[in-house]
């Protein structure tokens, strides 16, 4: 069984991210590059499955810039077993929609049985790309999954939604999205880091793709099309401290008074 | 301000043998597109319960109501086929639908058919000379983002409790909408169990008030200190994910970068350091309060009222205090 992982290098959220205000684009030199934490623990999970069940190929495949390489290198430390990158100056800045149209023509040349994405980017949260890859590819998508189990036919889990739980399956090939719940993820051991400078790093531009795009109805001279704009985007100012006040005993006195004259009581 | 705009509401899953209600963020979706056009709904469900929920749609502002019965155990094709029937149909300018589970996926199957432009996450939707706009808040609140269609409706998502705006009660024009089924492959839900109601409180993702508690609490015994200001308050509880990854309570109730993220009018932190990943997931709320031990605590940075004391007083007095202004 072939299961591929998508994996989005971000910006860390550690630091201060930066949006350019000229482009609206990431500025992505202005914070360091990472591999999206639910990304990881998507990968993860599909490792440990792998583990658990051998006879599984775990690819982990990206869109991204070609300077941010090295997180396909830590998804293949972790222990992928080879890994596929589109980098193509041309998808700078690329919308939803042409996102889902290259991933999907990535993931028809790979072949996979599942493919495993993450919930939601702490860049973008969209959350939406699971349900967009899944229409192009014609495969029933399982969404925010937070128990996963993998079977060699099918995908079963449950999901939280509007008051309850639900469980969820879909036969195989099918694409699944999972949450936070999922475990959190290892560090690379010094055998894995070794071992990844070994494993197969596929770099693949838009033209290797152009049979694939076609073959989705969305050929390469749709990538030159933009179907939303950005109009502004402007930095927020930063938020400013109100009263700090040290407890002298009335202090819960001052919070009622305080939420009653803004009739938050 | 007669461009009709296309709001998707889903009946919420329901257990057997129970009739669903309408879907979380139906209000707020109606009250969106209410700001920027005349509020069409399609009502998606199963056939049954097709006649209550378009009333309820109707009450809560959509002007005209299309019904599309579908099975509900599929997942994503059938919905995606009727809200692509219904654009269709209508030529809405917008379509707006809540930023749920089952809106997104709606959304992002749509906006590939139909090579819509898709903008997700919105928190707000506007109208200038040129159309429809959606507004959206990124990087955990640091930069205001706006964003418009080129071309073909604009597809959005909206952020759960991010619209204030409620619609006028309308009387129901309820009309069923003929769908082609694509007939593609989708996930099948098996089963439903509806969540234990420990509470009255509201849902976090949509609540007005917000109480949250972190690491500070110390024990799941001493969580309960939030849920007992959060009642008084009639607010949800939420938590830092130091508190969740302490168990003291369950990841749902996560607000944060990798949790729920919420705009709430008030969200009052309990033991709550701050951390830059728990910011982004609740600097956008109006007020913000925080009691905290610790007077160097980053929340205190964007705090309206920071105190800096020991919690384990001052929520109890608190709590006294708010009972006694109830009378």
């Amino acid at each position: 069984m072939k299961i591929v992982v998508l994996v989005k290098p971000v910006p860390d959220t550690f630091g201060d991210r930066v949006l350019s205000l000229e482009t609206g684009l990431a500025d992505r030199a202005a914070s360091e590059t990472v591999l999206d934490e639910i990304t990881e623990r998507a990968l993860e999970t599909v490792i440990r499955h792998a583990e658990a069940s051998g006879d599984v190929e775990v690819v982990a495949m990206t869109m991204a810039p070609a300077e941010s390489q090295s997180t396909l290198r830590k998804a293949l430390a972790m222990g992928a077993a080879a890994a596929v990158h589109i980098a193509d100056e041309r998808l700078a800045g690329a919308d939803l929609v042409r996102t889902a149209q290259v991933l999907a023509a990535a993931l028809r040349r790979a072949g996979a049985d599942l493919v495993v994405t993450g919930n939601g980017s702490t860049d973008g949260s969209g959350g939406v790309m699971p349900s967009m890859l899944a229409e192009l590819l014609e495969l029933p998508a399982a969404t925010r999954l937070e128990t996963i189990e993998i079977t060699a036919d099918a995908v079963r889990g449950t999901r939280e939604t509007d008051g309850g739980t639900q469980a969820v399956t879909a036969p195989l090939p099918a694409i699944v999205s999972i949450t936070e719940r999922m475990p959190d993820p290892r560090f690379p051991a010094l055998k894995g880091i070794m071992g990844a400078k070994k494993k197969p790093l596929e770099v693949l531009s838009l033209d290797d793709l152009a049979g694939e795009l076609e073959g989705i109805g969305a050929p390469l001279e749709e990538t030159e099309e933009p179907r939303s704009i950005m109009l502004a985007a402007a930095q927020r100012p930063p938020r400013e401290a109100g009263e700090i006040i040290t407890d002298d005993g009335t202090a819960a006195e001052r919070i009622a008074a305080f939420l009653a004259d803004r009739r938050l009581a | 301000m007669t461009q009709p705009i296309l709001t998707l509401l889903l009946a919420a899953p329901a257990a057997e043998g129970a009739e669903p209600r309408l879907a979380d963020g139906a209000a707020e979706v109606l009250g969106a597109a209410a700001l920027v056009g005349a509020p069409v709904a399609l009502v998606v469900g199963p056939e049954s319960a097709l006649p209550a929920l378009a009333e309820t749609a109707a009450s809560l502002g959509a002007t005209e109501v299309l019904t599309a019965s579908v099975d509900t155990a599929q997942l994503g094709a059938p919905v995606a086929d009727a809200l692509a029937a219904a654009i269709a149909e209508v030529a809405p300018e917008a379509v707006l639908m809540p930023h749920s589970i089952e809106g997104a996926d709606a959304a992002g199957r749509v906006a590939v058919r139909l090579r819509a432009p898709l903008s997700v996450d919105a928190v707000a939707v506007e109208r200038d000379e040129e159309g429809v706009l959606a507004k959206h808040s990124v990087y955990g609140g640091a930069y205001d983002v706006s964003s418009a269609a080129s071309a073909g409706p604009l597809i959005a998502t909206l952020r759960l409790g991010s619209v204030d705006h409620r619609a006028e009660a309308v009387a129901p024009a309820v009309r069923a909408l003929e769908v082609a089924s694509t007939g593609r492959p989708a996930a099948v839900a098996e089963s439903f169990e509806p969540a234990a109601q420990a509470s009255e409180r509201p849902d976090l993702r949509s609540a007005k008030k917000i109480v949250s508690g972190g690491r500070g609490l110390g024990s799941k015994e001493q969580f309960a200190l939030v849920e007992q200001l959060a009642d008084a308050l009639g607010a949800a509880v939420g938590a830092s994910r130091a508190a969740v990854d302490a168990g003291y309570v369950d990841q749902s109730l996560q607000v944060g970068q990798t949790g729920t993220s919420v705009a709430p009018e008030l969200y009052l932190a309990v033991g709550i350091s701050g951390a830059i990943q728990h910011r982004a997931g609740m600097q956008t709320a109006k007020t913000i309060i925080a009691i905290d031990k610790d007077a160097n605590a980053p929340i205190f940075e964007i705090a309206d009222l920071g105190v800096v004391g020991d919690l384990f007083t001052i929520v109890p007095q608190l709590v006294a205090a708010l009972e006694a202004r109830k009378g």
